[in-house]
């Protein structure tokens, strides 16, 4: 009897030891406001891997951690020569594609996530982008997916930052996210997984919410809410600034 | 110093906005026009998606205008009556840009138009304009050579409808500077421009209006339809940038000034044939992008919310 438990006991235990880590994290900050001189901004993404049971050995714990902007539908156009002049010819519809993604790791991607926790998660760029109809537009429907890649990277908006993520000891962990300049408003979704021999151990996930504030706030808010008003005091300003400098001009000359 | 655009949703550095405003002014006070034509692909070059460049343009242009205007007004060179005229034209026109431009925009086509109508249009008049003050500057050299009026009895003076513009000296049918004001309305719409580059020389070939109250007139009318046109932007599709508007406003009624007294020193064919270089060089630069293969064939843009 006291075998058998023995025997039970030491199948569990490893099963047991795996599921009891996860992960404790926090951010530097949990909103981002977008003022007139707003320049970009750091989120430090920190934490640590908390454990009932000393770590088993063997492979080791990798951590990824994404940061995903609000999403929207896309049109991606293609130019073509016709008449000797390069115009927009065919375009693929995007269901929903972020509009920021970052992914920062401590090691390789395809050496510390499987192909099918990827699928699962919806962890690395090209599986943040949806376009299910994509095929029926357009022949080469990857080859406009693959452009939106390459344009969003090169724009600093899609990011894949390997090996970036600080690890301590497999236990502390931290990463240093930089939020672009030309940022969209939105929550921000920020996702932390686990991961040993390409398996998604745990996973957690935060919220940054960006925020127009100010003049920004009310400048946008206007524009969308009362557009006449708005119309009419960007043409006030016009109009006093020409005024204005007309006559300041005038007293300067005389 | 960086600066983050509400409407436009960029960053941009304030000192090179007003920078830009600054150089457009200065040239528009030197040449006596507008200046949208500059801005708009200049502020494209920077990386302002074209919606906002083109409406936040057109609010530029009432600044530059009124700045104009008030010292024309001065000197009695506005045709108010002809003004108005031009104006009930630029309405329409106005009306008519601005939802060909929301439709174009749908159809992912608006950067072809606005290229094209740039390369057609100034290039047609750098080209004009270079070969006249070309002719202009021999003719100087050379006394004695035969002298082109510029009133000349043609077609326009046989159609109906005929009005008396007493400050102008004409009395002409009202349709031509209804279609001038209208094509100049529909311009002011889709490339952001005043459209005074194009309402000038009509003025004078087309209605046969006296030189002196063209500027005047052509400012006072602009006035109104790019006020028109950035209400209608601003209405239909919320695209004026009231913090871009602001920092090009600034350095271009500064640089106007500037340009107005710069520009006082220098001879008038030498001014003209300056400015037909420019314009033919902005002309040129559009036409090129467009011949040329591009660099990214392929191009992002927002989809409809659901």
């Amino acid at each position: 009897m006291i075998r058998l438990a023995a025997v039970l006991l030491a199948l569990l235990l490893p099963a047991a030891a795996i599921a009891q880590e996860s992960i404790v994290a926090g951010l530097s900050q949990n909103r981002v406001s977008i003022t007139a001189d707003f320049d970009g901004s750091e989120i430090l993404i920190y934490g640590a891997v908390k454990r009932d049971a000393p770590a088993p050995g063997g492979a080791p714990l990798h951590v990824i951690v994404t940061v995903e902007g609000p999403s929207t539908p896309l049109i991606v156009r293609r130019k073509e020569r016709q008449f000797g002049i390069w115009i927009n010819r065919d375009s693929v519809e995007i269901d929903r594609a972020p509009s920021f993604y970052a992914v920062a790791t401590t090691g390789f991607l395809n050496d510390i996530l499987s192909e099918t926790e990827n699928l699962r998660h919806q962890i690395t760029i090209p599986r943040a982008i949806r376009a299910v109809g994509a095929v029926d537009q357009a022949a080469d429907a990857p080859e406009f997916i693959e452009a939106l890649l390459r344009i969003r990277t090169e724009e600093d908006r899609y990011r894949l930052a390997e090996r970036t993520v600080h690890f301590t000891e497999s236990t502390l962990f931290r990463a240093d996210v930089i939020l672009p300049a030309n940022l969209t408003e939105g929550p921000y979704r920020v996702r932390i997984f686990l991961t040993r021999e390409g398996k998604v151990v745990d996973h957690i996930e935060r919220r940054i919410n960006v925020r127009k504030e100010g003049l920004e706030r009310w400048l946008t808010t206007l524009s969308r809410e009362q557009p006449l008003i708005y119309g009419f005091l960007s043409l006030f300003i016009a109009v006093a600034a020409g005024w204005g400098a007309s006559s300041a001009f005038r007293l300067i000359r005389r | 110093m960086q600066i983050f655009l509400p409407i436009a949703e960029v960053s941009v550095n304030a000192f090179l906005l007003l920078g830009i405003g600054g150089l457009v002014g200065f040239l528009s006070g030197l040449f006596g026009v507008g200046g949208g034509f500059l801005i708009t692909p200049l502020l494209f070059f920077i990386g302002i998606p074209p919606a906002i460049a083109v409406a936040t343009g057109a609010n530029q242009v009432v600044a530059s205008s009124v700045s104009g205007v008030l010292a024309q007004l001065k000197r009695k060179a506005v045709d108010f009556r002809m003004g108005a005229v031009l104006l009930a034209g630029g309405l329409v026109g106005s009306t008519i840009g601005v939802f060909v431009f929301a439709r174009l925009t749908a159809a992912g086509q608006v950067d072809l138009l606005v290229q094209l109508s740039y390369v057609l249009f100034l290039g047609f008049i750098g080209l004009t304009m270079f070969a006249e003050s070309a002719r202009a500057i021999l003719r100087a050299n050379k006394p004695g050579a035969p002298v082109r009026r510029a009133h000349t009895h043609n077609w326009v003076h046989g159609l109906p409808f005929k009005m008396k513009f007493r400050a102008s000296g004409l009395y002409i049918s009202v349709l031509p500077p209804l279609a001038v004001g209208a094509l100049v309305g529909f311009l002011a719409a889709i490339m952001g421009v005043g459209g005074g580059f194009i309402m000038v020389p009509a003025m004078i070939y087309l209605l046969g209006m006296p030189t002196k109250v063209v500027i005047g007139t052509s400012l006072f009318q602009i006035i109104f339809v790019t006020a028109f046109t950035t209400l209608m932007h601003a209405v239909t599709a919320n695209t004026v940038d009231m913090m871009l508007a602001v920092l090009l406003i600034l350095g271009g009624v500064v640089g106007a000034q500037l340009g107005a007294i710069f520009g006082a020193k220098l001879r008038a064919e030498q001014l003209r044939i300056l400015l037909s270089l420019l314009v033919l060089a902005v002309a040129g630069k559009i036409a090129l992008d467009l011949l040329l293969r591009p660099e990214e064939l392929y191009s992002v843009m927002p989809g409809v919310l659901p």
